[in-house]
């Protein structure tokens, strides 16, 4: 993976996604999830084709897509030297939200008591996923963008993830995840979208009314 | 002129295999012409330069004064080329074009060989004229330091492996911070020691002699003559190098398409 | 985008003054180099006071590169770099909370050694202001263009190394204003000190002003 910059993660996408689905990508490890999903999140460009977030165009309003956007990648985006509430509060502030909103987040993800003021850099790691969880759910995203939101974490924090994605499409946002856990996402009922070498197909093509996230990416030179 | 699609040979989709062209081949001769004319004329024809003052002392640089023919067009060639590299900096950031960005970057590297043999040329010639290898209180001397090693800086960020558009906007915005920061820099080396070597105005004040006029002016002649030839072989090997990275890209696409087991891209790829 | 910046600002010194890394690494660095100034200058009282100015301001800068270095790296340890982002926040935002955090380390940095310069190379102080209203346009000046090259260099993967070829050349004219104006302020040559400042204030305004406008196209894609 050293050849950044050289080699295509993606090679063909052709995507509609209906506004409140919930979309499982399936596919092997390196085949261009994490890819997709950072271009959905406005993060990375197309090299070609076109694509539509939220009704924005990833090729020229890719900051409108960003602010409405959350994405949980391998990484969590916090400071490992703050507090989970400073951690919290500081993106929570970011994106215009207040305290009442950081400690409904921080209950949600139960990261109250002393868990609330531990440094970041002491969490295990399913505590640090939760945290990170908390930092996105004040934002109150319209298009949830889960990478991976199971790997590396114990039963509670698993259990956790769930509920998060369950609350988020009841409260009528989009949920699009790559897991491994397929069983877990399955009592959800997904739309499952394969991504085989960097290849987008929908498996179960549905009508779409008014495409609601949507990429059309040729090619995207970037490693996953 | 700078479309390196004049020769081709039929290796990858009308690739020329080298850098050259009818073009080139004349300015290339044409530089090697003009240099052998110039070490004549600045060996053979320029006297040295001697002058008698008042008190009857023999002054001047002489035989010195030959290196001139070297290092002022060094240094004139050493500011285009930087120049060249901020115009086409903010001309990628206006336009995005690789195009502008390989002419940044020819022209970048360019300045920087100018701009290291005119201090070099300088310091030799500064020896037998100013008595020293090196003045800091020097305006231009410290100045043009400074800018050959911000260039050497932009050409370390060029040889990164990184995206290519990432690269291409930071160095964009490196040149154009480079080439204010000459400006910032030349302006606080003045106020710092409010004297200079180098004679400001040795061709206005008419106290230099016509051959060496002559020469001087043809020295100028023949080193934009190098400089075209240069720019048009470097521009043209950054242009076979991207051609290079963009089949391996569509080579690494197919392989891609390969994996997931579809023939032909869906959107067409040219 | 006021309250952005201090967001950026607040959240940098904070983690600066959790972790410690400047008082417990950058500081001890930045005093060595001094101490190391005094060995190659062979204990030679009068000269260490008379390049005193010079020395503190190369220590300083030297010091800089560690603390703008430093100041990337949190962004980018874990992601929040892609967050901020994500966030919405002004790029000019970022920016100038950014400079803000590290010009106010180093002007922490400054005091102290100011105070291991005075004592360890037998400076007096002649001219309080000239020296506080310079040391404060330097800071400003070297953390306004380091912030703007740390992004530069941001998530190129070697950083460390190219922080310093690209942003010690730049940062020379604040080393000539900023050890003129010190002469000045110490006493040791009579350099017209506040004439200097002038450089060193224009030089925080030109990169704040270039940094502000090309920062956003600086964090794409980082």
């Amino acid at each position: 993976m050293t050849l950044l910059g050289r080699f295509p993660a993606l090679a063909g996408v052709d995507l509609d996604i209906t506004p409140g689905e919930i979309v499982l990508l399936k596919g092997p490890n390196g085949a261009g999830k994490t890819t997709l999903l950072r271009l959905c999140a406005g993060l990375c460009s197309l090299s070609t084709g076109q694509g539509w977030v939220l009704g924005h165009d990833l090729n020229s309003e890719r900051r409108m897509v960003r602010r409405r956007v959350a994405l949980l990648g391998h990484r969590t985006g916090l400071y490992d030297d703050l507090t989970v509430t400073e951690n919290v509060a500081f993106w929570a502030r970011a994106a215009g939200a207040d305290s009442t909103d950081v400690y409904e987040a921080l209950e949600r993800l139960s990261l109250t008591g002393r868990l609330a003021d531990t440094r970041v850099g002491r969490l295990s790691a399913g505590q640090r996923r939760r945290a990170s969880i908390a930092s996105l759910v004040v934002r109150r995203p319209e298009l949830w963008l889960l990478d991976e939101p199971h790997a590396g974490l114990d039963q509670q924090s698993r259990d956790t993830v769930d509920t998060l994605v369950r609350g988020a499409a009841t409260a009528g946002a989009t949920v699009v995840l790559a897991t491994h856990e397929l069983e877990r996402i399955a009592v959800l009922e997904p739309r499952v979208v394969s991504v085989v070498g960097g290849v987008v197909r929908a498996d179960d093509p549905t009508d779409s009314q008014g495409p609601d996230a949507s990429s059309d990416a040729e090619d995207d030179r970037r490693v996953s | 002129m700078t479309t390196a699609a004049t020769e081709s040979t039929g290796i990858g989709d009308g690739i020329p295999a080298t850098t050259s062209s009818k073009a080139t081949k004349v300015l290339g001769w044409l530089t090697l012409a003009g240099f052998a004319v110039l070490v004549a004329l600045a060996f053979a024809w320029v006297p040295e330069d001697t002058r008698i003052t008042e008190q009857g002392d023999v002054v001047g640089q002489f035989d010195a004064v030959r290196l001139m023919f070297v290092h002022v067009p060094s240094a004139i060639l050493a500011y285009t080329g930087f120049g060249l590299t901020f115009l086409a900096s903010l001309a990628y950031l206006r336009w995005r074009t690789d195009w502008w960005d390989m002419m940044a970057h020819a022209s970048a590297e360019i300045g920087v060989l100018f701009g290291g043999l005119t201090l070099v040329t300088g310091s030799i010639w500064g020896r037998p004229t100013w008595q020293t290898w090196w003045e800091w209180g020097d305006v231009r001397l410290v100045t043009t330091l400074v800018m050959v090693l911000v260039f050497i800086g932009y050409l370390a960020v060029r040889r990164i492996p990184a995206d290519v558009a990432v690269k291409a906007r930071r160095s964009a915005v490196i040149a154009l911070v480079g080439a204010v920061n000459i400006v910032i820099v030349n302006r606080s080396v003045d106020w710092w020691e409010n004297r200079t070597l180098h004679q400001q105005s040795t061709l206005i004040a008419r106290k230099i002699r016509d051959e060496t006029l002559f020469t001087l002016s043809f020295s100028f002649a023949v080193g934009m003559v190098l400089f075209a030839w240069l720019l048009l072989h470097r521009f043209r090997t950054a242009y076979l190098q991207s051609q290079i990275e963009e089949l391996e890209v569509n080579e690494a696409l197919a392989e891609r398409r390969a994996e997931a087991g579809i023939s032909e891209s869906p959107g067409g790829r040219p | 985008m006021f309250r952005d910046a201090w967001l950026i600002v607040g959240k940098d010194l904070r983690i600066e003054m959790r972790s410690r890394v400047g008082l417990n690494q950058i500081v001890p660095f930045a005093v060595t180099v001094l101490v190391l100034f005094a060995f190659a200058l062979d204990t030679d009282q009068e000269a260490l006071r008379t390049y005193a100015p010079g020395l503190f301001w190369v220590t300083v800068l030297l010091a800089a590169l560690l603390a703008i270095g430093r100041s990337f790296a949190v962004d980018l340890a874990d992601g929040a770099a892609d967050r901020l982002l994500l966030s919405g926040i002004d790029p000019i935002a970022v920016f100038g909370g950014k400079a803000v955090a590290i010009a106010v380390q180093l002007v922490v940095l400054e005091v102290l050694l100011g105070a291991g310069v005075v004592l360890l190379f037998d400076v007096t102080v002649h001219r309080y202001g000239l020296l506080v209203c310079a040391g404060l346009a330097a800071a400003a000046g070297v953390a306004t263009a380091g912030t703007l090259y740390g992004a530069l260099v941001a998530g190129l993967g070697v950083r460390e190394t190219l922080l310093p070829v690209l942003l010690l050349p730049v940062v020379a004219p604040v080393l000539i204003g900023a050890t003129r104006a010190f002469q000045d302020a110490f006493g040791v040559a009579g350099a017209e000190g506040w004439a200097w400042l002038g450089l060193l204030a224009g030089f925080a305004a030109i990169y704040g002003v270039f940094g502000a406008l090309s920062y956003g196209a600086l964090l794409e894609e980082a």
